[in-house]
């Protein structure tokens, strides 16, 4: 049993982490449009962790396509209803789907890559040489990948949401599903306002993924182990963040939505 | 000589995780004299660099440059005071992404008050000065540790600063590193820069500088010149200048 003095050690460490997750987050956001704004950092950020997602997000996007039109396939056979088998697969990707599914490889694979990049120049003293060289970190390290995260990522979602629909057509064109009835059908279920929804939640999920790995990295500890520790973090932490905000923003739209 | 020609520290307390590594420490470096900080492993050596460059935030008491107490400033704060001051990490610290031309002109780029003509020929100049002109084009991964001290000895001269701190500068070097390093501090010294190292190596400290501290357990036990170290009978700096069986672990 875990005594009060221990619970209260916990609690305050708890709370110490999160005013400084959210104190780096403050301060970078308040940056992003403050001069220098290292043009070549980002472009060599937006490489990095958007463009080279990319076959990742496309492989991710395909199966899913595929995996949803199947199980849509054969629940709506039955009630000779396949025709709306367009419709689901774009709904659910599109609104929920592509967005998690896109930002939780990028976290896995882009996540971890930042913690360990920063992480590396943390225990070999680059960033303290950095700030001695009057370079204020989090603009030149942070900030750049933040707003690399927050392009990019929306990006990959539409590139996801659109492959995963073309992944549900080959599913559907193989179940005999008339193409045209596939195509007319995607709008169904669909407003404006779940266009919106998919591309604001990657927005927000590129920003947790950043700056949770970009907040881990520069706290890691302790050499390599401690590197191979922070990237793991950082990993876990950005995902369950995700899932987490994913909830509160789909509450948030459904109650706009009335 | 006046306090906005040295750095010093005042009471000093500094811990990690409960554990004392500096307690009520007093410590000046003045302009000219050159000094090293002497000590076993542990004894919080190159902590005393990352609190006197503001690195570190002290548990309390006060770290001056010249004239400004920096405890408790933002960075942007003491920015052009800091200017005066450059380090050489123990690892050179060169950062991975960059070559050793853009290393050595981070500052100057970061700046942005010299065209880039300019900041190449400041690069060439530094990396001359150290002997590592053919490796402008590097990346550090592809140089020798002995190399990288010596573009990071580069780098903390391209701002020409006052001060150059020395964090164990000829660890792990073989014996000509070890004589080049040396010789370049006692260059940099020629030319009007005062050198602050913390080391282990008796030999490198003793060549490079006339002043001396020595700690142990969080506390300075002794400060004064060569002589004078070899003269002390405090136990402590006696055996780290010559151990004897006594010293052995087991």
């Amino acid at each position: 049993m875990m005594n009060s003095a221990v619970i209260d050690k916990l609690l305050l460490l708890f709370f110490h982490e999160l005013q400084n997750y959210f104190t780096l987050a403050g301060r970078t956001f308040a940056r992003i449009f403050r001069r220098p704004f290292y043009y070549r950092e980002f472009a060599t950020q937006f490489d990095k962790l958007g463009f080279s997602s990319l076959f990742i997000c496309i492989l991710t996007g395909l199966f899913s396509g595929m995996v949803m039109a199947l199980q849509s396939l054969i629940q709506l056979k039955p009630f000779a209803a396949t025709s709306y088998v367009g419709g689901m697969v774009a709904v659910t990707m599109i609104k929920e789907l592509g967005p998690v599914l896109a930002a939780l490889m990028v976290a896995g694979r882009v996540g971890s890559a930042i913690t360990a990049e920063l992480g590396t120049m943390v225990v070999t003293e680059q960033v303290d040489a950095m700030r001695v060289e009057g370079t204020d970190i989090i603009k030149r390290l942070v900030v750049p990948r933040l707003k690399a995260m927050l392009l990019a990522l929306p990006l990959l979602t539409i590139v996801t949401d659109m492959i995963s629909i073309f992944g549900g057509y080959i599913m559907s064109a193989g179940y005999n599903v008339n193409p045209i009835m596939y195509i007319s059908g995607l709008p169904q279920f669909m407003v404006f306002q779940d266009l919106v929804e998919g591309v604001v939640k990657p927005a927000v999920f590129g920003a947790i993924i950043a700056i949770t790995a970009c907040y881990v990295g520069l706290n890691t500890r302790g050499g390599a182990a401690g590197v191979g520790a922070a990237a793991k973090k950082a990993v876990v932490l950005s995902s369950v963040l995700i899932l987490i905000c994913d909830f509160f923003i789909a509450k948030v739209f459904v109650v706009f939505r009335g | 000589m006046t306090s906005s020609d040295s750095i010093r520290m005042e009471k000093l307390c500094y811990s990690i995780g409960g554990r004392k590594i500096l307690e009520n420490f007093d410590f000046l470096l003045e302009r000219g004299v050159n000094r090293t900080i002497l000590g076993v492993s542990g004894a919080g050596k190159t902590t005393i660099l990352k609190l006197l460059l503001g690195l570190l935030n002290p548990d309390s008491g006060s770290v001056f440059l010249g004239d400004l107490c920096i405890t408790g400033l933002s960075e942007s704060s003491f920015m052009q005071q800091r200017k005066r001051i450059a380090i050489v990490f123990q690892g050179g610290a060169l950062f991975d992404s960059m070559t050793v031309g853009e290393n050595v002109g981070y500052r100057l780029f970061e700046e942005g008050r010299l065209s880039q003509a300019e900041i190449t020929q400041v690069v060439i100049e530094k990396l001359s000065f150290v002997g590592v002109e053919a490796a402008l084009n590097l990346y550090p991964a592809e140089l020798s540790g002995g190399m990288k001290k010596r573009v990071a000895i580069a780098r903390a001269l391209a701002a020409d600063p006052d001060y150059i701190f020395f964090d164990e500068p000829t660890t792990g070097l073989d014996p000509i590193g070890v004589f080049n390093i040396c010789n370049l501090m006692q260059r940099l010294q020629t030319e009007g820069k005062t050198t602050l190292m913390v080391t282990h190596d008796l030999a490198t400290a003793f060549a490079t500088s006339q002043r001396f501290t020595f700690l142990h357990k969080a506390c300075m036990l002794f400060e004064g010149n060569e002589e004078e170290m070899r003269a002390s009978s405090i136990p402590e700096v006696q055996e780290f200048l010559a151990p004897t069986d006594s010293s052995l672990f087991v």
